[in-house]
């Protein structure tokens, strides 16, 4: 459930969100903005001599990492433990959720704070904390915004409230928290801000994602800008950082890499304000560092893709580039996804991790433009990917219509008969000249009738182009 | 030069005009033009659909037709991406894997040809029109050619080329995405005509039928005015003025 969000069939909510004017125009600017951004700071940016390379370096260390996954977990687990940390491998989002309500209650903490983290929607792991007495805040400003919303849900991996503008953050803060000033983000943060402080003071445990850890120093990467993982990661006494299983590096090295295209893809920053390493550090005779670390490292469903063809999907590094340029994301926006992974991406890893029977119609909303391959900073076949899952569901994964299987069992007949094609080309325009109107069709038989549900269908011609060009090759025969 | 034309199965059944300016612009610049009589369709739509052993069928049908070409040229940046995609669905057959690549290296996208390999960009047209270009994204971003076409239409005598905002965002088309995802696809067609409509434009041009069937679809819909024409239309086009041959030559078009 909590990867999913909402209970309407897919194209209700498509239909819903077209009709929201409002988060249309947000998801347009958004995008626009981050791309000109993005391009400014990776193509457009000759301090990096070439981009492309870049991409180049992350897909290799992408690949390698999930090549030598075990490996890597391994020694990230070992440099983690020897620094005095817990570590554990969650099979499921219910193990993970089920060892943090352990850690909390054991602390007999009631005040969690967070940092931005997907992994913890993808779990639900506030409700699983709310269940057992926990207050849980959350210090990422989008995070927050959602929070205090009741709980709406994110439209954008990296922008969780994208789909919100600042008038209705700030009516949305006027009611839920008697906000009394105006519209401007400075305001608007700097009383987030207030109520931020207060918790972090007051918590006992903070709990972060992760965007990379580093396997041979067990440290825990966080790239944000806000400053409140720093917080998070400082003041409680409890640390638990939870990552997905794939999200790691061998060496800082590849860090370094991995960071540099991570935030100029996202945000098209050079660098964030700020990347904090957080490692277990309980050996240095510090008073106020936290005393106790736990690493949660979930598999939920990942480890269905190694091995497969769709391991490459496990190479993100949650950046949203392809969410950005996404015509389809552009005017359905993130909620009509119906998982907190929207976008190319979310097309392709919701069905990996939650299965057709929920997601089957995503790896279908996409017209394989494939701008999301082209952005993608590690190189993820995404479009192709697309198919691929298409392949899957029509052989036996989904549920394909039985009418589409068999109209595709006909075009490979009659794809691979050229005296059939000729006959259906000939007799096309009689079979269609009841629904032809001045050599155009506006409601169609058939197949035909979703197109022409909002355009028209050329009228097949009549003209044989093969009757010409023999013609045509006559008449020039005879001239010479 | 002996060329084999792949006048794709749009072309044939909805466009074949578009067939017949590519044979004659191909034909003055001294290429010996041919027809392999055995092609139909590039498979594309099953492909794409998920449909892979269906696919497998179209494109052997097409690899067998063209197996004598030197080169192979298509009207469509699409159809030409699809050739090229041939090798990755014949993985495990090393015979067919073969001559899916042999057939891959020798496919052209027309612009593409005329730029890249008969190294022409002026073909001595004349188009005497405002007009704008939609970049199709498999010509762009599956085939990389993102400069042949306006290299040639640069040399189009009147013609005034005006760039369309947010050009590389989908058309909408995406073959059966416009039949299955009708509401997304519409979204995605009426924002593209609307950054036509701000162009001022009189002609759209664009070098894949499938986005101009698109395209032009929608605009008949809507009742506008603006034309859609095929890049070989323009390139064909020597003497007559650019927006009244657009009304009388297309035979079997929307306009
Ligand atoms: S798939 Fe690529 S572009 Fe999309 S979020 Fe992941 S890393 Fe970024």
């Amino acid at each position: 459930m909590p990867m999913k969000i909402g209970t309407e069939p897919f194209f209700e909510r498509v239909d819903r969100s077209i009709h929201d004017d409002f988060m249309r125009q947000a998801m347009a600017s958004a995008q626009d903005r981050l791309r000109g951004r993005k391009l400014e700071a990776t193509v457009g940016d000759d301090s990096l001599i070439d981009w492309e390379l870049w991409r180049n370096a992350g897909e290799e260390i992408r690949r390698h990492t999930l090549e030598n996954l075990d490996f890597y977990l391994e020694q990230l687990s070992e440099s983690y433990a020897a620094r005095g940390g817990h570590v554990f491998f969650a099979a499921t989002a219910e193990e993970a959720n089920r060892y943090i309500q352990e850690v909390v209650q054991k602390k007999q903490a009631k005040h969690v704070v967070k940092a931005k983290s997907m992994v913890t929607e993808e779990i639900g792991l506030n409700e699983a904390l709310e269940a057992v007495g926990c207050d849980v805040l959350e210090s990422d400003l989008a995070e927050y915004i959602l929070q205090i919303d009741d709980h709406d849900r994110p439209s954008h991996i990296v922008v969780p409230s994208l789909h919100k503008n600042k008038e209705q953050i700030r009516d949305t803060f006027r009611e839920k928290r008697g906000y009394t000033k105006s519209e401007k983000p400075e305001e608007l943060a700097a009383f987030a801000r207030e109520e931020l402080r207060e918790a972090f003071l007051k918590a006992e445990v903070g709990i972060t994602g992760c965007n990379f850890a580093v396997a041979d120093s067990g440290t825990v990467a966080l790239v944000t800008n806000e400053g409140n993982a720093n917080m998070v990661t400082t003041l409680p006494d409890t640390q638990i950082t939870v990552m997905g299983m794939e999200r790691i590096v061998p060496s800082w090295e590849e860090l370094d890499v991995l960071v540099t295209l991570l935030c100029r893809s996202a945000v098209g920053q050079k660098l964030t304000t700020y990347v904090t390493g957080l490692s277990p550090d309980l050996e240095a005779d510090s008073v106020d560092s936290p005393k106790d670390y736990h690493l949660v490292i979930v598999d939920g469903g990942r480890s269905k893709a190694l091995g497969t063809e769709f391991q490459s999907a496990l190479h993100c590094i949650r950046c949203a580039a392809c969410v950005n340029v996404c015509p389809v994301y552009r005017h359905i926006g993130g909620h009509a996804y119906g998982s907190i992974y929207q976008g190319p991406i979310g097309a392709v890893l919701s069905p990996i991790l939650g299965g057709y029977e929920e997601y089957g119609e995503l790896p279908y909303a996409s017209s394989l433009c494939a701008a999301c391959t082209e952005a993608c900073p590690v190189k993820i076949p995404l479009h192709e990917l697309l198919i691929k899952h298409r392949q899957r569901y029509v052989s036996g994964g989904g549920h394909p219509k039985a009418s589409e299987k068999l109209s595709m069992k006909v075009f490979g007949i009659g794809a691979s008969s050229p005296s059939l094609f000729q006959m259906a080309k000939g007799m096309a325009p009689a079979m269609l000249s009841p629904f032809t109107k001045e050599k155009r069709i506006e409601k169609g038989p058939g197949p035909m009738k979703p197109w022409t549900e909002i355009r028209d269908f050329p009228a097949p011609s009549r003209d044989n182009f093969r009757k010409w060009f023999d013609e045509h090759k006559k008449k020039a025969g005879d001239d010479q | 030069m002996k060329v084999s034309l792949f006048v794709t199965c749009l072309s044939e059944m909805f466009y074949p005009h578009v067939a017949k300016d590519m044979t004659e612009v191909l034909e003055r610049l001294n290429c010996d033009v041919e027809f392999p009589k055995g092609q139909i369709c590039c498979g594309q739509p099953a492909f794409n659909s998920g449909y892979l052993e269906d696919a497998k069928k179209a494109a052997k049908q097409m690899i067998t037709a063209f197996d004598g070409a030197e080169y192979v040229v298509t009207p469509s940046g699409s159809c030409a991406a699809m050739f090229k995609e041939y090798p990755s669905m014949f993985a495990d057959d090393a015979t067919w894997k073969q001559q899916a690549e042999a057939l891959a290296d020798k496919t052209y996208e027309l612009c593409q040809f005329i730029v890249n390999v008969l190294g022409v960009e002026d073909l001595g047209a004349s188009f005497p029109a405002k007009a704008t270009y939609h970049t199709s994204c498999h010509m762009t971003r599956l085939l990389g050619e993102t400069e042949a076409p306006f290299k040639l239409l640069s040399h189009v005598k009147g013609l005034e080329l005006v760039p369309l905002k947010n050009n590389y965002d989908c058309c909408g088309f995406g073959g059966t995405f416009s039949v299955k995802m009708v509401p997304i696809s519409e979204q995605m067609v009426d924002e593209k005509i609307r950054h036509v409509e701000e162009t001022e434009a009189e002609v759209l041009i664009g070098a894949d039928n499938g986005c101009l069937m698109n395209i032009q679809g929608r605009i008949n819909r809507q009742g506008k005015r603006i034309k859609v024409l095929h890049i070989a239309e323009i390139l064909n086009h020597q003497q007559k003025g650019g927006a009244e041959y657009a009304n009388e030559n297309r035979d079997g078009a929307l306009l």
